[in-house]
This record gives structure tokens, sequence and C-alpha cells, in this order.
């Protein structure tokens, strides 16, 4: 009784551009998300620049250390914080089993996720860097140091999203999920250096820190902020690039098995 | 389509939905009716029994088979930021051959609210765009999941034309709801499910032998109030009509009504 040929479906390229389409509408019509995720780490950076306003030696003013943490903070917020709490919420109000009751491929969810995540945090690197220049007189990097803040950056980025995919599927709701995510999001910044020098957080703290993706994000962005002489504060005496990418690939892997171990188009059962 | 489950929730389900028609599933909350249509839509797997919708194995239907779908949930579509028609355009991109999402407004009576988001539209107007968002993709059979839960009379007497509407279409629908009115305004045929069990399969008119149920004849003699079950209620009319030199006082056939025999079969004193 099938009448409809495989080959009629439109193809999953032109699916994706649609998904695509809805995921940049979704984010930026949405007040919330937008204040949370974009304006956040502005008001951040314009809040710390304003006030933590001294040098940390070497000519480097704080500001320039804070830029490379500022941003991380703001790759941590539009993958994993804004891909836990959107799609917990999609989960918990139906939209997710809406679409697995169509014939989208899945494939194609998860590519309009990425194509959001990726527009939103060039976004959020763009207006920090624009923001850290004009008002604050930031150093940006030059060179191949362009080269690590891309990979860096990507690497960190797909780390986070895939881990923010994996992370929504333990939360009942958006609600809860932003309850959960954003504090954790929060310690996270304040132990991996984000908010103040990574040498000044304990030891013990250090070592929980280097656990997770963001302070490897965080370091790898101040070997592209810093000057090397910088490097010498760092916990190994040096920027430790190499360890930063084996790290950030290892979160991947083990964020893309707990995605694909945990992901639902569905509410449990069992509500 | 052919359905026969086979597990705790639902336990014994045995219909065939022919092509064409409305099918209402009609049952108590927590009969499993939702359990069933969520079997056939695929969102379920099922311990045992055979399943064929379409022609196909729900829990093994590609994207081929999923396009000549039409899903209506319960629970509705999620809060979104887009407007209804560029939701409509959206949904009707993962179909091959998808209806215009302007004419599918129109005929959900939307094209006020084309603009609209979501978030903005009464209830009964969400839930029409809930049937939008269904038949955009020009499916061949509807899955309507107690689509007028909450509706006041005058949105329900729409929404029931638009069903109607999508009949004349050619649209085969399986409906559940609780609402025996509505079953009996609609359905070609009616199952009553209850406890997980399928009791009953027929139109409505006939639905638990109410075709051939004796009649009452009530009628008013003497200042009495005066009633009789009968068989055949046209000749007992008749000799009635004979007995009076007018009228007939108060005069009044009944059948059992759908309540009462849906009441009957799902165990509750009517």
């Amino acid at each position: 009784m099938t009448t409809t040929e495989e080959c009629s479906l439109p193809s999953i390229g032109s699916v994706c551009r649609t998904r695509a389409g809805v995921e940049l509408k979704e984010f930026f019509r949405q007040r919330e998300s937008v204040v949370f995720t974009l304006m956040f780490p502005v008001i951040l950076l314009l809040v710390f620049g304003a006030v933590l306003d001294y040098e940390l030696g070497s000519g480097v003013s704080f500001t320039q250390y804070f830029m490379a943490g500022v941003i991380a903070a703001g790759i941590l917020g539009a993958s994993l914080q804004n891909m836990a709490i959107g799609i917990a919420t999609e989960r918990s109000d139906g939209t997710l089993k809406g679409l697995a009751g169509t014939p989208m491929p899945k494939s194609a969810y998860f590519v309009g996720k990425v194509v959001q995540v990726l527009v939103v945090t060039v976004a959020i690197v763009a207006i920090l860097l624009v923001i850290g220049v004009v008002f604050y007189g930031v150093d940006l990097p030059s060179g191949t140091e362009w080269l690590t803040f891309a990979w860096v950056a990507a690497l960190g980025s797909a780390a986070s999203t895939l881990l923010g995919i994996a992370v929504s599927s333990l939360a009942r709701n958006g609600r809860s999920a932003s309850a959960t995510v954003t504090p954790v999001a929060l310690v996270l910044q304040f132990i991996s250096g984000v908010f103040f020098q990574f040498s000044e957080v304990p030891t013990w703290l250090q070592t929980v820190a280097a656990v997770f993706p963001l302070k490897w994000m965080a370091q790898g962005l101040r070997s592209v902020f810093l000057p090397d002489a910088l490097a010498a504060q760092e916990p190994a005496g040096s920027w430790e690039l190499g360890r930063v990418a084996l790290v950030l690939a290892i979160w991947c892997v083990v964020g893309l098995v707990l995605c694909v171990r945990t992901f639902r188009w569905q509410d449990r059962v069992d509500r | 389509m052919k359905c026969y489950g086979d597990r705790n929730a639902v336990d014994g389900v045995d219909l065939d939905i022919r092509r064409g028609e409305i099918f209402a599933l009609l049952g108590p909350n927590g009969a499993g009716k939702t359990t069933t249509v969520e079997v056939l839509e695929g969102y379920r797997a099922r311990d045992g029994g055979e399943v064929r919708v379409l022609g196909v194995d729900p829990a093994e239907g590609g994207r081929s088979w999923k396009a000549e779908l039409g899903i209506v949930l319960q629970s509705g579509a999620g809060d979104s930021q887009l407007t209804c028609l560029e939701l409509l355009r959206a949904q009707a991109a993962y179909y091959p051959d998808p209806r215009d999402p302007a004419e599918v407004l129109e005929l959900v009576g939307l094209t006020e609210k084309a603009g609209s988001r979501g978030r903005t539209l009464s209830g009964g107007q969400r839930r029409r765009l809930d049937v939008a968002l269904g038949i955009v993709g020009r499916p061949r059979l509807l899955f309507l999941d107690e689509p007028t839960t909450g509706f006041d009379p005058e949105a329900r007497r729409q929404f029931w034309s638009l069903i109607r509407s999508l009949r004349d279409l050619g649209t085969t629908m399986l409906l559940t709801t609780h609402y025996l009115d509505e079953a009996e305004e609609l359905a070609d045929r009616v199952g009553v499910i209850t406890r997980g069990r399928l009791v009953e399969v027929a139109v409505p008119s006939a639905l638990g032998g109410r075709g051939q149920a004796p009649a009452v004849v009530s009628w008013t003699e003497d200042g009495v109030r005066r009633t009789a079950e009968t068989a055949s209620p046209t000749a007992f009319v008749a000799e009635l009509a004979i007995r009076f030199p007018g009228e007939v006082p108060d005069l009044a056939v009944a059948r059992p009504t759908l309540e009462d025999v849906y009441l009957r079969m799902i165990g509750e004193p009517s």
C-alpha cells in the first residue's frame, strides 16, 4: 500500500536548512534566551572591565586576562546551557515528540541545533571582541593566534554542545534544567579562572576544574590573548595546548556517547 | 490497518479501520485509548501482537511511512516563537507533497492569525493550529487524540465541521474522545475501549445493540404519564392513535441513548 517513493521525500539538505531557520528564529525571538545567553557575558565584560581595572604585570591589564575567560564562558552559555535548557524545554512541552512523528530526518534536528550554536557563538565572540577593543583597549590576537583561537573555540563549543544535549535528558523540564545547569555553570566559571586568575584558585579546586572542559577552553584562549611571559603563571608553567586539545576531544567523545545513549524524543512514560 | 495489542495497558484490541472512514475510539480516562493510538503512531513499542498501519508495522515505519500520517497529539505542539504560517511552512518542508500552508490556515479558520505566534492563540485556536500541523503534510491517515478537550460548545461545533471537511477531502481519521456526542456526530464507526480491552465496534446507532433494543414509548393518559417498552414502536403508536381522538398527548418514542449503552458497556450504572 506504500505509494510514496523514498526519493520523493525532501532532501536532507533542504530539511536541514528549514531546521536551521527555525532554530535561529526560536533563539533570537525569545527575549530570555537572547538576554541570558547573549547579553550576560557582555554585561559581565562591561562590569568587570570597569570595576577590576588593574595590571597583572608584564603590562597586561586584568581585562586582557578576563577577555579569554569571558569568551570561554560565553561559548559555554551558547552551547552547554543553551542546549541543556532549550532541548529539555522542547522535550517536556511536546515539541520533540511532535517532530518525531513527522518524516523529518532526525539528524536534521541536530544540524539545526548546531547551526544555532554556531551563529550564537560567533555573535557572542564578535560582540565581546568589539567591546573589549573599543572600551578597554584589549589587544586582539595576531597571526597564528587566530588559528589557535578558532580551534579552541570550535573544539570547546563542540564538547559543550554535546554535553548540553546529554544533560538535557537528565532534566524533567526546561525550568529544572535551568535551575540545575545555571548554578553548575556559575561554579565552573568561578573555579576555572573566568572571573579571576586561575592561579588564585586553591589547588584542590584547580584539580576539580581540570576535569571539566571550561578550564581548558579558558586556558587555551589565554594563550591567544596573553603574552607568552604569563604562561609561567599557569599550573604547568606553560599553555599546554596539546593537553587542551586532548581534554576537549575526550569530552567530545564522552558527550557524543552520552547523547547517543540518553537522547529521548519524548518525556519518560512513567511521569 | 489492523491492530492487535497485547500488553498491560492494552490487552486485546482487535480492529480494522477502513479507508476514508472516521473511526472513534471511545473510552473513559485511563482505558488505554492513548496507549493504543501511540502504538499505531509508532511512539510506543508493543510487547506482542500484530499491528499494520498503511501496510507497515509502526515499529519499523520509516520516513516514507511517516509522510503518509498526520498526528495530532493529546498534548499538542509546544510553545514556539514562530508564527502560525512559519510553523506550517516548516512542517510542510518535511513532507514530499504538502498542502499549501496558507490554504491549510484557511481550512482551519486561522487565516487572520497567520502572523501571530502560538502563545497568543486561544485554546481552541491552538488546537486548530495543531490540526493544521497534522494535515499540512497531506496525510492519508490522521490521528486525533482527544482533539476537543476543554473546548466550549461553539468551538466544538466549529471543530466538528473542520473534521467533516477533512473527511470530504478523503482523509481517514482515527479519533479518540471521551465525548459521546462527538463520537456520535462524527464517527462512521465507534470502538469502545475499557480497561485496555476493545469491548465492541459498531456504527454509533447500533452500538450495544442500540438498533435492536426495545423502544420506549411514552404518553400521557388520564393525567398519568404512561410508558411502554416495545419492539415494534410503529405498530404501537398506530394503536395509540386509534385510541385517542386527536393528538396523543405528550407522545415520545425513545431508543437507548449512546450514553446509556456506553455506560453499561464500561460497567458504570446508568
